[in-house]
């Protein structure tokens, strides 16, 4: 499970300086522990794009930013996350919450968000790993820190 | 009205030890001015995220200002990054090259082209130093003032649109724009992607 306070802490203890987000329903949550975090800074942006764009600046100006959004910002930000990933080549992090995640796997759900996620970052040749309910977040700093040492773009999927 | 090369010009005088990012049209004219590490020429670009991308750099770097030349078409393409710039507030000098057109297209006109006021919009996010000019001369007269002085700034420009233009090539590859622009503002050698 994530939570706010707990994955604030393991952010800070990776030496991520910056979040930059549009939040969901899910990780809406957290805003009240990346507010007050004292080592890193919360960034709002208005779309997914600009929020990739954003974190690549930070990332040309020595910061170690990561993007937190909503895979429906995902399918937003392809030319974005085209363009800093592949051209500018920056380890770009992305957390991605995919909405109806746990519903689509039951049945419940027909809404089209869990069907396109994991695709779309295989056809944007994004690497990522699918953190669910049992992995807590020292997991997520597994992966930022396993990316970091390789100096490469990668997405961690917390399903919703 | 004036040139895009006389806009720029009067900017390459007045734009001290900043960071200049150069978009789209733009990055067709900066080159022949300004080429240092510290010009970065976005292209190959995502279009509209020329701001943003100043933003996270002007936010990284506090002490040293980002110019970012976008153009009118840009702009449209990514408003919310005005909105964005109000709220985390940082030396960013955005010049809005507005000649109405989608130049490296072939000239088509931009939606609303002669009627959106930017400066307009600027300041309805909550930018206060916005400033305009539409003629060489007033440029040149007002450039010290708008680029003195802390960010955000917004400064529109009207510009005479450009026809027959190709698609902007930078002076060098990305990986050595980095690479340069890296060592110029942090001291630092990005690594290789393993």
């Amino acid at each position: 499970m994530f939570d706010g306070p707990s994955v604030v802490a393991a952010l800070e203890d990776c030496g991520v300086t910056h979040v930059v987000w549009l939040p969901d329903s899910d990780i809406g949550r957290w805003e009240p522990a990346l507010r007050t975090a004292s080592c890193l800074q919360l960034l709002r942006v208005c779309r997914e794009g600009e929020a990739i764009a954003l974190a690549a600046g930070l990332h040309l100006g020595g910061k170690r930013p990561i993007v937190l959004i909503q895979c429906t910002g995902l399918f937003e930000a392809g030319d974005s996350l085209r363009n800093i990933v592949h051209d500018l080549h920056l380890p770009l992090f992305l957390v991605i919450g995919v909405r109806s995640y746990h519903a689509h796997q039951r049945g419940a759900s027909t809404d089209s968000c869990p069907i396109f996620t994991e695709p779309i970052l295989r056809a944007w040749q994004l690497p990522y790993v699918l953190l669910d309910d049992r992995h807590r977040a020292a997991d997520l700093a597994a992966a930022y820190r396993q990316a970091q040492a390789k100096n490469q773009a990668f997405a961690v999927l917390l399903p919703e | 009205m004036m040139t895009l090369r006389e806009a720029l010009e009067i900017l390459a005088h007045h734009r001290g030890q900043r960071i200049v990012i150069a978009t789209m049209s733009s990055a067709s004219v900066w080159p022949s001015l300004s080429d240092t590490p510290l010009d970065f020429i976005y292209v190959p670009s995502a279009m509209g995220q020329g701001p943003s991308l100043a933003h996270g750099l002007a936010l990284a770097q506090p002490e040293r200002g980002v110019i970012v030349l976008n153009g009118d078409g840009c702009m449209l393409m990514n408003l919310g990054c005005l909105v964005t710039l109000a709220e985390h507030p940082a030396n960013v000098y955005l010049l809005i090259i507005d000649n109405g057109l989608y130049e490296v297209t072939g000239g088509q006109p931009t939606p609303g082209a002669g009627r959106i006021d930017f400066a307009a919009l600027a300041r309805a996010v909550g930018i206060a130093r916005v400033y305009s000019y539409d003629n060489a001369s007033a440029w040149r007269a007002g450039a010290a003032e708008a680029l003195t002085g802390p960010g955000p700034v917004v400064i529109w420009l009207k510009v005479e649109g450009r026809l027959g233009q190709s698609a902007p090539k930078a002076p060098r590859p990305m990986a050595e724009q980095i690479q340069r622009l890296r060592q110029a503002i942090t001291g630092q050698v990005p690594k290789p992607p393993s």
